[in-house]
């Protein structure tokens, strides 16, 4: 496979992500949060936060949105079918909490071949509604050759 | 915590269902993770865990060591393998060093012995809330 890596640095328009406490709910059930400060309103007031507290992975819902754009991108040129995650990195800053609003800007950090087979590795910066960047990310996918 | 300390491992067994309820929560419909027929189709043994899901028990190890969400500051996993709904999950770590109240911890995660998030990496900040 050929891979394009005239579009490494190519950045894509900010995507916004508005955090619902119901939505910190469902996320920390689902993945088995028993903390009450990502369930329980009173507990995490009663700990200093405003309202519900996100876990750290709930990254991933206000980040993942953005990333579409990049996966769909032609220029890009991902093929969905062989297209499997290879690894993740986040770097978290303050904690988000429900009533943040979240940014997310998404970047093309490096394409690369190896062996037949395409390394993209995409980088997000979140920032919530006071510039504070609450979550630094590098999504890194590998396509398999035919 | 102290170099060479393991931190406590966390095991949990994903239900039939789990795979679906995390979807809706995260937002990745793939269906290779919620469609039995169509993993099969596509060559998996069945669906198949959400890559992120798995990660998210090696989050919840750490911040269970670390005293809560705060402590954890940095997270990087390697995904190898894919993970099965009805099998147990087990994640380990052990403190490789610590200074300074910051900790770095070397973790996984393990499904039926085999590593399906390695030379995963942990940094938690110590003394949290």
């Amino acid at each position: 496979m050929s891979v394009n890596t005239a579009v490494i640095g190519k950045t894509y328009p900010p995507a916004h992500y508005a955090v619902g406490r119901e939505k910190i709910r469902e996320y920390a059930k689902a993945v088995g949060e028993t903390n009450p400060l990502h369930l329980d309103v009173e507990a995490a007031r009663a700990a200093g936060y405003n309202d519900l507290v996100a876990p750290p992975m709930f990254a991933v819902v206000y980040a993942f949105p953005s990333l579409w754009p990049v996966l769909f991108d032609d220029e890009v040129g991902i093929d969905f079918s062989r297209m499997v995650h290879g690894g993740q990195e986040f770097e978290w800053g303050p904690l988000v909490v429900a009533g943040d609003e979240i940014t997310t800007t998404v970047s093309v950090a490096d394409i690369s071949e190896r062996a037949g087979n395409g390394f993209y590795v995409f980088a997000s910066e979140s920032v919530n509604q006071r510039g504070e960047t609450v979550c630094s990310a590098r999504w890194s996918n590998i396509v398999r050759g035919a | 915590m102290r170099p060479g300390d393991e931190i406590e491992p966390l095991a949990v067994t994903p239900d039939k269902y789990l795979t679906v309820r995390y979807a809706g929560a995260s937002g990745d419909f793939n269906p290779i993770h919620i469609d039995e027929e169509f993993a099969q189709q596509v060559g998996l043994p069945g669906k198949i865990l959400h890559g992120l899901y798995t990660m998210a028990q090696v989050a919840r190890a750490q911040t269970d060591a670390g005293g809560g969400p705060r402590s954890l500051k940095r997270l990087s996993v390697q995904f190898r393998g894919m993970g099965l709904p009805e099998h147990e999950l087990v994640v380990t770590g052990r403190v490789v060093s610590a200074d300074d109240g910051v900790a770095i911890v070397e973790c996984g995660c393990a499904q039926n012995g085999k590593r399906i998030i390695r030379n995963a990496e942990a940094e938690l900040r110590l003394s949290d809330d």
